[in-house]
């Protein structure tokens, strides 16, 4: 009981006699002259209509079981539903619009079934039941003295008979193999996967790879990229059923727009267009979202995500939100054939940053 | 301090409480609301007829310029086909009410018949997209997977997953495909309206759109199945979340509610 | 009550019902009886609030069984196949195998759909559940002493539940989902110094590569839940062990708890809720669709949506994310990326702020006493107002989070509501702990005129002199006794300097901060000393009353 004791001065003295007034149930307490505010017990209890209406508890029982038939019905409507019940039919109900006949009989059936038993029980408890409110004594949870005491001492003696304290050099050697053991596990983690390397630096892009289109899987001449137009690229040679696509796509993705060459602001995106023609990775530099809501006019590129916005007329450099730098540029030209090229590998580079990235 | 305390208990304090908030809101949502000009568009190419010339000149040449080489208030018409003028008549965009961020879609003034006239005029004028034909929009004999993945290549990141629209930058926004026109969704995509980029036949093919819409058809159309029930939207998880605090928890609380109330005693009598 | 044996039960063993016996023999080998015989007519109070606890549990029960069934028909797979189900618009795509399982789930095998449903929609109601549950323990103060530590346990399920729904979510391998996880990853690039390592440890390689699926099946199925299930038996036992709380009022002491016995009446109403709630989630589930993965196609890292968001719970980190500024220092070769790793590190510290305000308030009070009587949040001014603030940092974020839809459904410019979330997340939590301070107070000075005047009649009466007043009752005991039983603490303070002998007495700053602290909680500006006695008795007996 020690710490049951008022232990600082700040606390109100007035909480010791609330503490340990008893109150019967039901005793009303006279009104205390000394203290008006004293707790007066627990009120009287009051019956409810079942309790002294037998015929009111009557039509409690039958609601109770009538909702108990229900469940009972509804259940039975859950597999006549499975059984009868195509699964790809489809109803109009309003408002939910047109939805799968079997995914809303299934549930409504199941829900239904659920909850009245819920509410038959409920409503069993709260008008059938005793509903006379019983007080139950609470006990501090901190132990007797005397038995910490005892605990005190049981521990010493088996602490002595350890010899722990004592013989220092198992306790220094036990402790030592208990920490380095748990070194084992995070080896093994090691080879979850391999280390990053170079790899982000690099992507499918190099001299020579052709642009081609996603939409139609060909590749693009520069007459195919109108201004004011949008159009993805994928570096040739990159096919969806590749097993490493996604992991390819991932780092090559490109978003290809045309632009006036006099509304380029930034020297270095004039040098690496090809006649007004710009691509850029598709892979916002903040974290990663494919970037490419271009607005034509204003040329700024939106990212879904997280709302960072780039200007494609000046080198893709932030102008709002979170992401720290410019979209790297791929620098492209125009081969043989006439089909656009990437001239290099992006310099930097692209997606989210990281330490290393420099 | 002590003076606006005497007179809070004024009794026509709650009335200034009330002018001042709504004076706050109006003003907030001013300093919030978009503003800014919104401009057509500048997209590229030609014909000519008379009717359309007339109607033009009533209704467009105020900001395009008397012969569609545009103003300070209008982007030029020369070279943006036909297409461009069924599009932004036909949908109610054009003419315009009132600067805003972007120029919503309305209620269509012009006929069908008196919008084909001034697209033929804007046609005149210098070589554009035209108006595409009742079997280049139908979704008929289209591949609707394929639709899918053109779609969310190239106009989910803006249009959302099944064409709900989403936001751009400063108050602009992609809108709704829901109830568009497959024509006018062909036209947008030919022309690029406002600050939509255009894709054009070189980069998305004839058979590349009518996919899009076919898939559109599929997934946003009148008869669309939500297998699961309500769509919420189709916003995805803030809907839902929405939807699951106030009828999943709200219909929870309020059935714990019932559970613990304390059941009517009987009268006294 | 059958909780105790006869001792002759041995020799008329026979007579003995089947229960009986059934029960004897477990009690022979488990010791039932013992431990029934305390819990069996154990006390719980009735109040709605104390049901959001039921709701979580029974929400995750719901979770756990639906999930399994889930696990019978889901491959947490990576490798690519082709889509050959019923569902058209997705015919001949590529897809991961978990994706594809999941199409199975929701068009193939009959009630895939709606059991997936209430696996979801009974998630976000856990998640939802726990943070209201949550906010009635803090404000009622639920949280003290002895409770503390089932404290820490509800913190620590909420943030577990957290992260098993983000888990949960991005196993079907969706577009959403898959952007979630996209970003997932340029966080955990963000970390200084070993962030890549991190990052090529968790997705085997490079993003996406083939693994994550299957690690986060394990994670999101075994590990996590695990975990979940521990806390919650422990949670559960301490619930019992303490004994539950309850507001004060006649009858209701510190040293008791008023309420209806287990057996019966909350067994039936605890058990009967569990339907309830079953119930409501699977109607919720047959009416309104979540999580339409068909509808978002499966995940290329080159495609995305607009409105990409996570689910609720994980919003107020989207927030962070959204309005931070894009500060990024190049330094030596290296590259520290703040505008990701400040909201990284930003995520939990929210979390923690409300984690550790329990804490705080001990040692400010220094109170050591169990308590058992809940506050009315009024009373409690400070740790109210600190409650509300937290809640409007949380939302503003929430805020933070949609701002595109929040753009969109209020013809709102998003660069405005990343400004406005930006400045509100300094602002907004200041004002409101002033607004819920002054609120909190001047409920205390209307109870205390309660108290001391009595409650409004409406009876407007003329005296002889001409002058109308409005009638004022006396208050009942049992409500004179309810607005007066809280405890008021006084400022602690740290007494002077110098004892009585000149010596100075070194005074750390600790202690000085928490007297500055206790002056702040329980000060003049803290709180409205509640009537004493001696002033009601004045009232009562010498003025008369208005």
């Amino acid at each position: 009981m020690s710490s049951q004791d008022i232990p600082e001065e700040n606390v109100p003295a007035e909480r010791a006699t609330d503490d340990h007034a008893e109150h019967g149930h039901g005793a009303v307490a006279v009104a205390d002259e000394q203290n008006p505010f004293a707790d007066p017990g627990l009120p009287p209890h009051e019956h409810r209509i079942q309790d002294i209406d037998e015929r009111a508890a009557k039509r409690s029982e039958r609601l109770v079981a009538l909702l108990f038939v229900l469940s009972m019905l509804a259940t039975v409507g859950f597999i006549a539903s499975y059984v009868a019940i195509p699964n790809d039919k489809s109803v109009f109900i309003f408002p939910l619009g047109h939805i799968s006949a079997l995914n809303f009989a299934l549930g409504m059936s199941l829900g239904v079934a659920l909850f009245a038993i819920g509410a038959g029980a409920v409503h069993w408890a709260r008008t059938l039941m005793s509903d006379v409110e019983i007080a139950d004594e609470r006990h501090p949870i901190e132990a007797e003295p005397e038995v910490k005491a005892k605990v005190m001492a049981d521990f010493k003696a088996g602490a002595k008979e350890s010899a722990l304290g004592r013989r220092k050099l198992i306790r220094n050697t036990m402790f030592g193999a208990l920490a380095l053991f748990p070194l084992s596990g995070v080896m093994l983690l090691r080879d979850l996967g391999p280390l990053p390397g170079t790899k982000l630096r690099h992507t499918l892009w190099s001299k020579g790879k052709l642009l081609v289109n996603m939409n139609t899987n060909e590749p693009l001449r520069p007459s195919d990229v109108a201004v004011g137009s949008l159009t993805f690229a994928k570096p040739e040679g990159l096919e969806t059923d590749d097993e490493d696509f996604q992991k390819e796509i991932a780092k090559a993705a490109l978003m290809i727009i045309r632009l006036q060459p006099d509304n380029i602001k930034d020297k270095q995106e004039v040098e690496w267009s090809y006649d007004g023609i710009v691509a850029f990775s598709k892979i916002c530099t903040h974290v990663g979202c494919p970037i490419s809501l271009y607005e034509q006019q204003t040329h700024h590129a939106l990212c879904p995500c997280h709302q960072s916005t780039f200007d494609l007329s000046d080198g893709a450099r932030v102008i709002f939100g979170p992401a720290g730098h410019a979209l790297p540029q791929l620098q492209i030209g125009v081969n043989a054939e006439g089909y656009l090229e990437a001239l290099s590998d992006f310099t930097q580079p692209v997606g989210p940053a990281f330490w290393e990235r420099g | 301090m002590k003076k606006l305390s005497a007179r809070r208990r004024h009794p026509l304090a709650a009335v200034v409480v009330l002018l001042l908030a709504l004076a706050a809101t109006g003003g907030l949502y001013a300093a919030f609301a978009p503003a800014g000009k919104a401009q057509a568009d500048e997209t590229a190419q030609s014909l000519g007829i008379t009717e359309g010339q007339k109607l033009y000149s009533v209704g467009c040449a105020s900001c395009h310029g008397t012969g569609g080489q545009g103003s300070s208030d209008g982007p030029s018409l020369v070279g943006v086909g036909a297409a461009a003028v069924d599009f932004q008549v036909g949908t109610g965009r054009m003419p315009a009410q009132q600067p805003g961020a972007q120029i919503p879609k309305k209620k269509v003034i012009y006929s069908q018949a008196e919008i084909d006239q001034m697209a033929a005029y804007i046609a005149s004028l210098g070589a554009g997209p035209t108006i595409p034909t009742k079997s280049q929009v139908s979704p008929e004999g289209a591949d609707i997977a394929n639709g899918g993945e053109l779609f969310r290549t190239n106009c989910a990141q803006c249009h959302n997953f099944t064409g709900k629209g989403g936001a751009l930058t400063h108050g602009k926004f992609a809108p709704s495909l829901e109830g568009v026109d497959p024509k006018h969704i062909y036209e947008a995509m030919q022309t690029g309206p406002q600050n939509m980029p255009s894709f054009p036949d070189t980069t998305l093919t004839e058979k590349n759109k009518k996919d899009i819409i076919a898939y559109l058809d599929a997934v946003n159309g009148d008869d669309t199945e939500s297998p699961g029930g309500l769509e919420l939207g189709g916003l995805g998880p803030v809907s839902e979340g929405l939807f699951g605090w106030v009828f999943g928890l709200g219909t929870l609380v309020a059935v714990a509610v019932w559970v613990a109330a304390r059941t009517a005693k009987a009268k006294k009598s | 009550m059958s909780t105790t044996t006869t001792s002759d039960s041995r020799s008329s063993r026979e007579k003995a019902p089947a229960g009986e016996r059934v029960a004897d023999w477990a009690d022979g080998r488990l010791g039932i009886y013992s431990l029934a015989k305390s819990n069996m007519r154990k006390i719980f109070p009735d109040h709605w609030s104390f049901m959001l606890g039921e709701i979580c549990l029974y929400s995750f029960i719901i979770i756990i069984l639906t999930g399994v069934y889930l696990t019978l028909f889901f491959h947490p797979s990576m490798n690519e196949v082709e889509y050959h189900g019923s569902y058209i618009p997705l015919q001949g795509q590529l897809m991961s195998e978990a994706f594809n399982s999941t199409m199975h789930i929701s068009f193939d095998v009959r009630g895939g759909l709606l059991i997936r449903q209430i696996h979801h929609w009974a998630a976000l109601i856990f998640l939802a559940g726990m943070f209201v549950h949550m906010m009635r323990v803090f404000f009622t103060g639920a949280f003290r002493k002895p409770r503390e530590v089932n404290w820490v346990f509800g913190f620590l399920l909420f943030v577990l539940g957290m992260f098993t729904g983000f888990t949960g979510y991005s196993l079907p391998d969706d577009l959403l989902s898959g952007t979630g996880v996209r970003f997932m990853e340029g966080a955990v690039l963000s970390v200084p110094i070993v962030g890549t390592y991190l990052s090529f440890f968790l997705f085997g390689g490079e993003f996406p590569g083939g693994d994550f699926v299957a690690r986060f099946y394990s994670v999101h199925v075994l590990l996590l839940p695990g975990i979940m299930l521990g806390l919650v038996v422990g949670h559960l036992i301490l619930v019992f062990y303490h004994k539950h709380t309850q507001f004060a009022g006649p009858g209701k002491t510190n040293n008791n708890v008023v309420g209806m016995p287990l057996l019966p009446v909350y067994m039936a109403k605890a058990g009967g809720f569990f339907f309830l709630v079953f119930g409501v989630i699977a109607a919720i589930a047959a009416i309104a669709s979540i999580n339409p993965i068909w509808a978002m196609g499966p995940y290329r890292p080159d495609m995305v949506s607009t409105g990409a968001q996570p689910d609720w719970y994980m919003g107020f980190s989207e927030g962070l994310i959204r309005v931070m500024p894009g500060w990024e220092i190049n330094l030596w070769g290296h590259t520290l990326v703040l505008g990701v790793f400040i909201p990284l590190v930003i995520f939990p510290l929210v979390l923690v702020a409300i984690a550790v305000y329990p804490f705080i308030e001990s040692w400010v009070t220094g109170d050591k006493r169990e308590h058992h009587i809940l506050d009315r949040p009024r009373n409690v001014p400070t740790r109210t107002a600190f409650g509300a603030a937290w809640i409007s940092w949380y939302f503003v974020l929430l805020v933070g989070g949609g701002n595109d839809i929040w753009a969109t459904h209020f013809h709102l410019a998003i660069n405005s509501i990343t400004w406005f979330v930006r400045i509100a997340f300094f602002v907004v939590p200041v004002l409101t702990f002033m607004a819920t301070k002054r609120i909190c107070l001047g409920l205390q000075r209307r109870d205390r005129d309660k108290v001391l005047h009595g409650r409004e009649s409406g009876i407007i009466k003329r005296l002889p002199h001409g002058e109308f007043i409005e009638v004022h009752e006396p208050l009942s005991q049992d409500a004179l006794h309810t607005l007066t039983a809280h405890d008021q603490y006084k400022p602690a303070e740290i007494g002077p300097t110098v004892d009585e002998n000149g010596v100075e007495r070194k005074v750390s700053g600790a202690q000085k901060l928490r007297a500055r602290m206790s002056e702040g909680f329980y000060g003049e500006e803290g709180q409205i000393p509640k009537p004493t006695v001696e002033e009601y008795k004045e009232i009562t007996s010498g003025h008369g009353h208005h």
